[in-house]
């Protein structure tokens, strides 16, 4: 109680002034602030500011070993493109040749069937000609044949006596009048 | 304890410091080196605040951060980059240590926005210990690393012969300054934003004793606190972040003396 007393006269004392220049309380707020420095002190230092900046560093390193992944990537890209390009290029090129190839085989082949069917049609026209000739040559002697009958018929029809000989020589002057 | 003595006068209560006093925790002692006090308490809640940020949040350790990771890395990159830039790359040696300073700061201030709180960054007792490690480290160091060369600090070898001694004076008594400017700036805004804030809170009950005066008074005071909050959580991180920077700054010379 007494001690109660004493300190409400103690802090109305001093309520008109400042507390900050209350000197008996100086020991008391300098002891604790260097406790509290103290600790903060160790705990930043050995423990929080070194893990921030592991943290850091290591975001850091992340970030350029992406930057750097990202860039061999593209590389990588580049040389596939190119690589996809020159497939093609190539692919294109083979192509091109093998139709030619195949062009050129087809002609050969038509060129050989075309020889081919000349060579025949050629070879049955030499003989159809033959035969034509030889059918010519048949026709030629039935005319011939009948031209002398006929002769031989008509001058003995008019009382004449024919000479084979004659008629035949007749007939053929004629024939090839 | 003192709200109490003062209230039963009626009217309204202004006790806007009463919110800086340090005071046990348990019990009602007299506030020895070593007692327990709202002090420590504050204090231990950034430390978790703290590790909870910066160790539990980063405990994934993941190539893709989540949320908290990635304001635990904003708040490394952000002082490293800052330390970097302003002090040389010579410098990222003492990067922990600025860390150190910032995220105390920076949490204590914004922990002492919270309503009831207690804002330890308020009281010059905080922040001039903050400030005059910094002014011995920086002294050290420069004198360390350069010996008296460190004393051409205060030669400026650019201005004319006669005008150095002068300047030299200035140089000096601009450097013992530091640590004052350095401290009682952040303890300044931290005190002022909140003594405003607890005035304007006071004028807030004004329509409980007169309806008048109140349908004015306490809509203006309520929006007024609210507009000097957001105000608050700005300076809350700017003075953390000057003070950084001021650090930074202040390392840069013993680094590199020369102007």
């Amino acid at each position: 109680m007494a001690s109660e007393t004493h300190n409400a006269a103690d802090a109305a004392a001093s309520a008109p002034g400042m507390p900050q220049l209350d000197f008996s309380t100086f020991g008391n707020q300098i002891f604790w602030l260097m406790v509290t420095l103290v600790v903060i002190y160790f705990v930043l230092s050995r423990i929080a500011l070194p893990r921030i900046a592991a943290v850091l560093a290591e975001r850091q390193g992340t970030i350029t070993n992406d930057l750097a992944a990202a860039e061999d990537l593209k590389v990588k890209a580049t040389e596939a493109e190119e690589a996809y390009n020159k497939a093609l290029a190539d692919a294109r090129a083979e192509a091109q040749t093998i139709i030619a190839q195949a062009k050129a085989e087809i002609q050969a082949d038509l060129d050989d069937a075309t020889a081919k069917a000349d060579a025949e049609i050629a070879a049955k026209l030499v003989e159809s000609e033959k035969k034509i000739a030889e059918i010519r040559e048949g026709a030629m002697q039935s005319v011939k044949d009948v031209a002398k009958d006929t002769a031989k018929e008509i001058v003995a029809a008019m009382g004449g006596k024919a000479d084979a000989r004659t008629v035949t020589a007749a007939v053929n002057a004629r024939m090839k009048g | 304890m003192a709200t109490e003595a003062h209230s039963d006068e009626g009217g309204l209560v202004f006790h806007p410091m009463d919110q800086f006093i340090v005071k046990p925790l348990f019990g009602d002692g007299p506030v020895g080196m070593f007692t327990i006090t709202n002090v420590t308490l504050w204090m231990a809640l950034s430390v978790i605040a703290i590790i909870a940020l910066m160790v539990m949040g980063t405990s994934g350790r993941s190539t893709i951060p989540g949320r908290v990771q990635s304001i635990g890395e904003l708040a490394y990159g952000f002082i490293y980059k800052m330390v970097e830039d302003v002090a040389g790359k010579d410098a990222v040696g003492f990067f922990p240590y600025i860390m150190t300073l910032f995220m105390f700061i920076v949490f204590a201030n914004f922990l002492g926005l919270l309503p009831a709180a207690f804002t330890t960054t308020s009281h010059i007792a905080v922040t001039a210990v903050l400030a005059l490690l910094v002014f011995v480290t920086v002294t050290v160091v420069g004198f360390v690393k350069h010996g008296m060369g460190f004393l051409g600090l205060f030669w400026v070898s650019s201005a004319p012969l006669p005008l150095r001694p002068v300047l030299a004076l200035i140089e000096v008594i601009s450097y013992f300054v530091r640590p004052v400017s350095h401290s009682i700036r952040l303890m300044g805004n931290m005190m002022a934003g909140h003594a405003v804030m607890k005035v304007f809170a006071a004028f807030a009950p004004m329509i409980l004793l007169s309806t008048g005066l109140g349908l004015l008074v306490t809509p203006l005071s309520v929006i007024a606190i609210a507009a000097i909050y957001g105000l608050e959580i700005l300076v809350a991180f700017i003075q953390a972040y000057v003070f950084t920077i001021l650090t930074c700054v202040y390392l840069k010379d013993a680094l590199h003396p020369a102007h």
